[in-house]
């Protein structure tokens, strides 16, 4: 555990390119000790948050507290403690895994080589291979080996598994999670996979149209949604709670709706949402005010 | 060494499903009391899970009194005191279900709709305040 309560904590934060704003009214609470999702779609402003989180970009309005520690007045003693992975794992391809690693340590303040070469053996990349000549899994498990031996209190992955096969992304969530399970690592990472999201993550940030729709503990968002299944209705609906998305077809109604109670009238079924139809259902919302509850708020 | 599974499109949150799995293994006789169930880590390293959620379905069956954590050794299956159901309530139940399975798929009724009556009719008895 650090010695904040929160691994990051934004407020009010907004990003704005000559384009526009990227990212706007971005306020955010993430719980030290957590795996936490960023979700959305290509163009939502995931990297540019991610980007803010890490230092690499000063936010045009707002704040970044990063264990706590504002970032743009962040120390290198401070960035020392954030590990973070760009998206397609760059690494020098001329360079041989051990030059990698030696690199890495020359370029650290904090670097346990030998526990970069422990991973790595384990997973029998061998360290005499230049890095460019890799599979594509095995250079993503030489990347994260690398931003694990930082032995970071926060770890920021772009898209870690987007270009990666299905066995490959196995392995690598496996040893990400080995890294969790030996504590004091947060782990912050954007994806558009969202199906295998509820496995890895304990927290998630739905990001659409620059802005935080959904973000929370997940097994209280999942615990607070349902799905209500009945005749086809168009009225009475406030009843059920908050409805964030309601489909009807020619006989009956589907409604996915927040802290609604339990349905009484006859024919109503209510179903657990799964996370992926949570996700996509607020992904199709148009932008408006964003809808949180308060983080670390999980029994 | 019990084996866990999770079911990434049932709906119902890994964690639960952990916790199900153990109270269903237990029920059924596959885990009996004394069993180690596998470390957090080993959980993790095997379903490439988030150790966070491992360890939320162990407070939970701990909590449940299901099992026991012993510091340094591992979380050990307790003596059931009410949960484990006796061979022959067991028995007659599912003998019971059985002959409504074969009425229902003589009355015409595919696995599906059997599912859908059962989810509905448990719902209802649900709301009912039977179960």
């Amino acid at each position: 555990m650090t010695e904040t309560e929160f691994a990051l904590r934004t407020e009010g934060v907004g990003k704005r390119y000559r384009k526009g704003w990227a990212l706007r009214d971005c306020t955010l609470t993430l719980p030290a000790g957590g795996v936490i999702a960023l979700v959305g779609p290509n163009g939502a402003g995931k990297t540019t948050l991610l980007r803010l989180v890490v230092g690499l970009l000063a936010p045009s309005t707002g704040t970044v507290e990063v264990l706590g520690h504002d970032v743009t007045a962040s120390t290198p003693h401070t960035l020392s403690r954030v590990g973070f992975l760009a998206q397609d794992h760059p690494l020098y391809k001329r360079f041989t895994v051990a030059e990698m690693l030696r690199f890495g340590r020359a370029c650290n303040l904090r670097f346990d080589q030998g526990l970069a070469e422990r991973r790595l053996a384990k997973l029998g990349i061998p360290l005499d291979r230049r890095t460019g000549s890799l599979s594509g899994g095995q250079q993503a498990q030489v990347a994260l080996a690398l931003a694990l031996a930082k032995r970071p209190d926060l770890l920021v992955l772009d898209e870690p598994v987007a270009s990666l096969d299905p066995l490959a992304r196995h392995e690598f969530l496996q040893v990400l999670m080995g890294a969790v399970a030996e504590g004091g690592v947060t782990v912050l990472f954007s994806s558009h996979l969202v199906h295998e999201l509820e496995r890895v993550c304990d927290h998630l940030i739905v990001l659409n149209h620059g802005r935080v729709t959904l973000t929370g503990d997940i097994d209280t968002l999942l615990a607070e949604h349902r799905l209500l299944v009945g005749p086809r209705t168009a009225t009475d609906l406030d009843r059920a709670g908050a409805v964030v998305e309601a489909v009807h077809s020619d006989r009956h109604t589907t409604l996915l709706v927040r802290d609604g109670a339990l349905p009484t009238a006859p024919g109503w079924q209510a179903h657990p949402v799964a996370l992926e139809d949570l996700v996509l259902a607020y992904l199709r919302r148009p932008s408006e005010p964003s809808a949180t509850v308060p983080s670390g708020a999980a029994a | 060494m019990f084996v866990f599974r999770l079911d990434t499109h049932s709906g119902v949150p890994p964690y639960l499903q952990l916790v199900q799995q153990v109270r269903q293994a237990v029920l059924l006789g596959f885990l009996q009391p004394g069993d180690r169930l596998p470390l957090i880590r080993e959980v993790v390293e095997h379903l490439a899970i988030n150790p966070n959620t491992v360890a939320k379905a162990y407070r939970q069956m701990e909590q449940e009194n299901l099992v026991t954590g012993r510091p340094g050794q591992g979380t050990f299956v307790n003596e059931q005191q009410s949960a484990a159901m006796p061979a022959s309530t067991y028995t007659s139940l599912g003998r019971g279900l059985a002959t409504w399975l074969r009425r229902a798929y003589a009355a015409g009724l595919d696995e599906q709709a059997v599912n859908a009556l059962f989810a509905s009719v448990h719902q209802q008895t649900r709301n009912e305040g039977v179960a």
